[in-house]
């Protein structure tokens, strides 16, 4: 209680020593609007469903996005993490690729699928692989061997060990992996949004950069502000749980 | 530790035999030659120790026994059985690193049983039930392992290796981590759990009092290569006190013999 105050308090500051920085009425306002005048165009974004369209259009494409970049990650990352093989073919990949910033994949996703919904998962999947990969790959490494040993004594071998006992012990990376792969899809989205105008949805980058052509800040500021809390949110309510769980478990996080 | 209850059926302990064994890890710098001819026979039933410095290969003879690691030379049969590969019948109670984080206690405990297809989960529940009540942790059944004291985690994974029935159980320093007060109590408690249920036991350990206090009988190992040296018959009753006069004498002789071995080795690589 005493902790949401203290956030509470925190913003609330903030957003008081913006009102007083425009009230000073040293920059324009067309440059710098004041906290009232974003309210203003949120609230009325949120009344004609502009913002809700653009929220649902957006939160679609990062779920399947995301989904499919973990389907495919955590598998491989569990392959390169067991055979050498793997390790100097796909895992230098995703070394290599996971360097690449996603936004690079734009031009590229755009030759070969047009401006489609296609193009845009494609980007946010290529931001999400190879870091939900690697992470994996690392977690899955750094599982204390005499667990596997135990494990084989028990009678537990191949799909039962792999499922019972190197995936489980390997969660607290996994799952940190997840997110380090949620924070590149959300970029790479964003990104994609962005720079790919597309007549099948109008997403939360697009709405942002319609409002610099059409030079709004008010709503440039405002998209801003739903992204951030779009994120912030998503990251307590997909990975909070996991986190406590996980503590709970390994005794980690404690105080 | 009251247990009058319906015991769970016991597996009849197993003979091991270990046939010079020979072992090498090679890396592209080294070559180590862990075990030379390492050799030696337990009868069923019996409690062996084995004992060395750190480095003396007695890790990798236990591994070899259990069959997670496959020797260069030599064999290991248990009841006349080769053994090549791991099996439900040698387990190895590890130290307490080993137990799953992810379960909580009673389910470190099914684990093993859940490997048994022959077993229903009723059945299951009530063999785990009964070890946990047998080392003493029932009230425990829910805590997650890192809730719980070094001697209790020992605790757990002996009551892990022993739920499957096995008829060879090999321990790993099971004392080594603990305290002087709670290292007496387990001692007693192994000892008295033996007893009840008993089992082909070979452990390994570097401390000479540790072995003293379980065995029938101590070999001794030297390093480099690991080999065996001697041969110690312990004839104290039982239960012993790992704290007394008599007990530590055993062990003041062993040590010295140890030494001695030790300074060979070292005048040998000179």
């Amino acid at each position: 209680m005493k902790r949401t105050f203290v956030v509470a308090a925190f913003f609330l500051l903030l957003i008081g020593i913006w009102h007083l920085a425009t009230a000073s009425g040293r920059w324009s306002s067309i440059l710098l609007p004041s906290p009232a005048m974003v309210g203003e165009y949120l609230w009325g974004a949120l009344r004609d469903g502009s913002l809700i369209e653009a929220i649902k259009v957006t939160l679609r494409r990062l779920l399947i996005g995301y989904a499919i970049g973990v389907a495919i990650g955590l598998p491989l990352g569990l392959l390169t993490s067991t055979s050498e093989f793997f390790e100097d073919t796909i895992g230098s990949l995703a070394l290599g690729l996971q360097t690449l910033p996603s936004v690079c994949w734009v031009p590229l996703a755009l030759l070969w699928f047009g401006q489609t919904e296609t193009a845009m998962l494609f980007v946010v999947v290529m931001g999400t692989v190879w870091s939900v990969l690697l992470a994996t790959d690392t977690g899955a490494r750094t599982i204390p061997p005499i667990y596997a040993r135990a494990a084989r004594t028990m009678g537990s071998e191949g799909f039962d060990k792999w499922t019972r006992v190197i995936l489980p012990a390997s969660l607290p990376f996994v799952v940190s992996g997840m997110k380090q792969g949620w924070a590149f899809a959300w970029r790479s989205l964003m990104a994609a949004e962005i720079f790919v105008t597309i007549l099948t949805g109008f997403g939360l980058g697009q709405l942002l950069q319609y409002g610099r052509e059409l030079s709004a800040m008010d709503q440039v500021i405002g998209v801003m502000v739903v992204i951030v809390v779009i994120g912030l949110v998503a990251d307590k309510a997909l990975f909070s749980p996991w986190e406590r769980f996980l503590h709970r478990r390994w005794g980690t996080g404690l105080k | 530790m009251s247990t009058n209850d319906s015991e769970p059926r016991a597996s009849p302990p197993a003979e091991l035999v270990v046939e010079s064994i020979d072992k090498w890890f090679r890396t592209e710098r080294t070559t180590t030659h862990a075990l030379a001819d390492v050799g030696f026979r337990v009868v069923s039933g019996e409690f062996v120790c084995l004992v060395g410095p750190s480095g003396c290969g007695k890790s990798t003879l236990l591994d070899i026994i259990a069959g997670l690691t496959i020797p260069d030379k030599g064999r290991v049969l248990a009841d006349g059985q080769l053994v090549h590969g791991p099996g439900r019948h040698r387990l190895v109670m590890f130290q307490e690193s080993a137990l799953f984080p992810w379960l909580n206690v009673f389910n470190n405990v099914m684990f093993g049983l859940h490997r048994k297809p022959e077993l229903a989960n009723r059945e299951r529940r009530v063999i785990a039930d009964y070890y946990l009540r047998l080392v003493g942790l029932e009230k425990y059944k829910k805590a997650y392992v890192h809730e719980l004291s070094g001697g209790m985690k020992q605790r757990v994974a002996l009551a892990r290796s022993l739920a499957p029935d096995p008829r060879v159980l090999l321990m790993d320093e099971p004392l080594s981590a603990l305290d002087a007060i709670t290292r007496e109590q387990l001692c007693y408690d192994i000892q008295e759990i033996w007893q009840r249920r008993r089992k082909t036991i070979v452990l390994v350990t570097h401390d000479v009092r540790e072995a003293v206090c379980f065995a029938d009988r101590v070999f001794l190992l030297s390093p480099s290569p690991g080999r065996i040296r001697e041969e110690f018959r312990i004839p104290l009753a039982r239960p012993r006190d790992i704290n007394s006069a008599e007990l530590a004498h055993i062990a003041q002789r062993i040590m010295v013999a140890l030494k001695g071995h030790l300074g060979e080795t070292h005048e040998a690589a000179e």
